[in-house]
């Protein structure tokens, strides 16, 4: 019994050792050693300098905001819609997740295409005779293609903790006396934490390592990490540069999911 | 393959994946075997590959890469074993240096010789002295595409880029040496330059310009060019026809100062698995009525004599974007391998003007 348990694991295994630690293993063999093959620290420590400074701390400004926006927007939907009716919510999640079978890329050229100056919402307001908007190739335009394309990243984990809260705890709260704002800020956020970290994590660490989104709608003027990154294997084929930059980047991923499992923690401490 | 698997465990990760991978590919094949090539995206008209295999027997396995930068290492770590690969000429010389490419045997490959103007030949020899490893495929230039209801004055050089008239209207190259070959020509120094002083200022107008350009793109010029979002694009001289097409109000200029003249050559790998079909694919290339099916389709010049006298429309024919008479301009250059100091330069430039 067990060890036709452990034999249906091995194409997991496989699969992980396949596609996650060799390849993990290649970044640190490429990312701690020179063009020659020596050991170097340089291309971590390629980090302070200026331009890679920037382009990371730009990343993580404009992904911190998405994550700040797509959370705003994302909690009173899931609020919404853990209160509706079952027939109803899962038509709402539905729609939620219906852009999501289409491709990622083409998602984003097309905002590309309704943000242009003479895109379809400029062509729009321009009918009403009302001003233009010119966003594309902003940092702007790149903080709405994150909340856009990370959104319902946020939304699904939200609502899967919020619908699972039980109704005899609210009651309970409300017998005691709580108001509708205590009840919230005392009972449904804390429960919900789990949903929040999780949520966070997975908007956060695609928006700051994303290249494509900052190329299609901030026109290449706006150089985050992950185009540094990019560039460095596609153009300038110094695959030790890039891994080298790869891991400082893991390193602030690691970071962040060290912050959450400290949070979660406290979070179901906050429980008992 | 099996002397290196012996070296490195990392050899080993690196090389057993596109191993089992083409180790899959090569048991299906022709009649006659097949042939790997490797091109450009959207470089070819599909109709020619199915009318070699038609023809041949040979199977075409076929692959496309956006760069040269993006093919280079692709090709170098022999992950994939191509046959038969289209770079531009300074990847050509940078191929060659690095001993990766097999001299071509011409008897093998007669239309070539017969159909391919000698003058591209002769080009061909700054990147590829003694034309041994190359048979060009496609040139052409690099110039201003133009919106002729959205410019004052007619467009005729490179520093019209930096008129902030135009301000939010300009589309630059988004590659390392294109953008910079036009701020180094606006400068007037050569593309091929590694002076660190003309350099420095050929960054500092790429900087200065920044904040007058809308985007910095590839192949979203053309989509953008005929949609009017830009009253100026950087444009290879292949899209220009395809383009004006599409939009008859854009107008194709090679600027005063000079430009890049550029020509993609299929060349052979030294490791190539199948020479003789590789031979037998760019000899099917080079004959006037396939090179002149690939000129329709992709509207890139054709250096091949054959298929420019079977060019129909005379307009087409004497187009002076397709075929222009290079004599008449100055300063036209070809780009060559800087090496990799040269190339690192340049590549630590960029991300300077990048992030400013």
């Amino acid at each position: 019994m067990t060890s036709k348990n452990k034999w249906l694991s091995s194409p997991y295994i496989l699969w992980s050792v396949m596609f996650i630690i060799i390849p993990l293993g290649m970044i640190f063999y490429y990312g701690l050693t020179d063009k020659t093959g020596a050991f170097t620290l340089e291309n971590i420590t390629a980090i302070a300098t200026a331009e890679h400074a920037k382009a990371l701390w730009l990343s993580l400004l404009l992904s911190i905001i998405s994550t700040v926006i797509c959370f705003l927007l994302a909690y009173p939907l899931a609020m919404i819609l853990s209160n509706m009716k079952v027939n109803q919510h899962s038509f709402i999640i539905l729609i939620f997740i219906l852009p999501m079978w289409m491709n990622f890329l083409l998602r984003t050229l097309a905002w590309q295409t309704l943000l242009e100056k003479n895109g379809v919402i400029n062509s729009i307001l321009n009918f009403l005779h009302l001003p233009g908007m010119n966003i594309i190739n902003t940092p702007y335009a790149i903080i709405l293609g994150m909340v856009y394309n990370f959104l319902p990243f946020m939304v699904l984990p939200l609502y899967n903790v919020l619908s699972k809260i039980d109704e005899n705890v609210l009651d309970a709260s409300r017998d005691l006396g709580a108001g509708s704002v205590h009840t919230f800020f005392r009972i449904i956020l804390p429960l919900s934490i789990p949903g929040i970290i999780s949520g966070i994590t997975m908007v956060f660490v695609p928006a700051l390592t994303t290249f494509v989104i900052s190329t299609l709608l901030g026109g290449s003027k706006i150089l985050l990490i992950g185009n540094v990154i990019e560039q460095e294997f596609t153009q300038a084929s110094n695959w030790h540069l890039g891994s080298g930059l790869s891991i400082v980047l893991m390193i602030f991923i690691i970071l962040n999911m060290i912050a959450s499992a400290i949070f979660d923690k406290e979070g179901e401490g906050s429980m008992l | 393959m099996k002397n290196k698997k012996c070296n490195m465990i990392l050899a080993v990760f690196s090389l057993s994946l596109p191993a089992i991978l083409t180790g899959c590919g090569s048991s299906q094949g022709g009649a006659n075997g097949e042939v790997i090539v490797y091109n450009w995206g959207e470089y070819i008209d599909p109709d020619t590959i199915d009318m070699f295999e038609e023809e041949t027997g040979i199977k075409v396995v076929y692959d496309e890469f956006e760069t040269n930068e993006i093919m280079y290492p692709k090709v170098e770590s022999g992950a994939a074993s191509y046959d038969v690969v289209c770079p531009s000429d300074y990847m050509i010389s940078k191929m060659i240096e690095n001993d990766m490419l097999a001299p071509i045997n011409f008897e093998n490959i007669p239309n070539a010789r017969k159909n391919i103007n000698a003058q591209y030949f002769e080009q061909s020899k700054s990147f590829d002295p003694g034309n041994k490893y190359s048979i060009p495929y496609c040139w052409g230039t690099v110039g201003i595409l133009y919106n002729k209801t959205m410019v004052e004055e007619p467009i005729t050089s490179w520093a019209q880029l930096w008129d902030e008239k135009y301000s939010d209207n300009i589309l630059m190259q988004d590659s390392v040496r294109d953008a910079f070959m036009v701020a180094e020509k606006m400068n007037g120094f050569s593309m091929n330059t590694v002076d660190p002083t003309e350099l420095e200022t050929a960054k500092n107008s790429l900087i200065e310009q920044k904040p007058l350009v809308q985007a910095y793109v590839i192949d979203q010029v053309r989509d953008k060019m005929i949609g009017g979002e830009a009253a100026i694009g950087v444009i290879y001289s292949g899209e220009a026809i395809y383009t004006q097409r599409e939009n008859p109000d854009l107008e194709y200029v090679i600027p005063e100062e000079g430009t890049n003249v550029w020509i993609d050559s299929w060349v052979i790998l030294k490791d190539a698995p199948n020479k003789e079909n590789a031979e037998k694919f760019i000899d099917f290339m080079c004959r006037g009525d396939i090179a002149l099916k690939n000129f329709e389709y992709i509207t890139y010049s054709t250096p091949n004599d054959a298929a420019r006298a079977l060019i129909e429309d005379e307009s087409i024919k004497n187009s002076s974007i397709a075929f222009p008479d290079l004599s008449q301009y100055n300063n036209l250059e070809t780009y060559v391998y800087l090496g990799e100091d040269g190339d690192a330069l340049y590549n630590n430039l960029w991300k300077e003007v990048k992030s400013n």
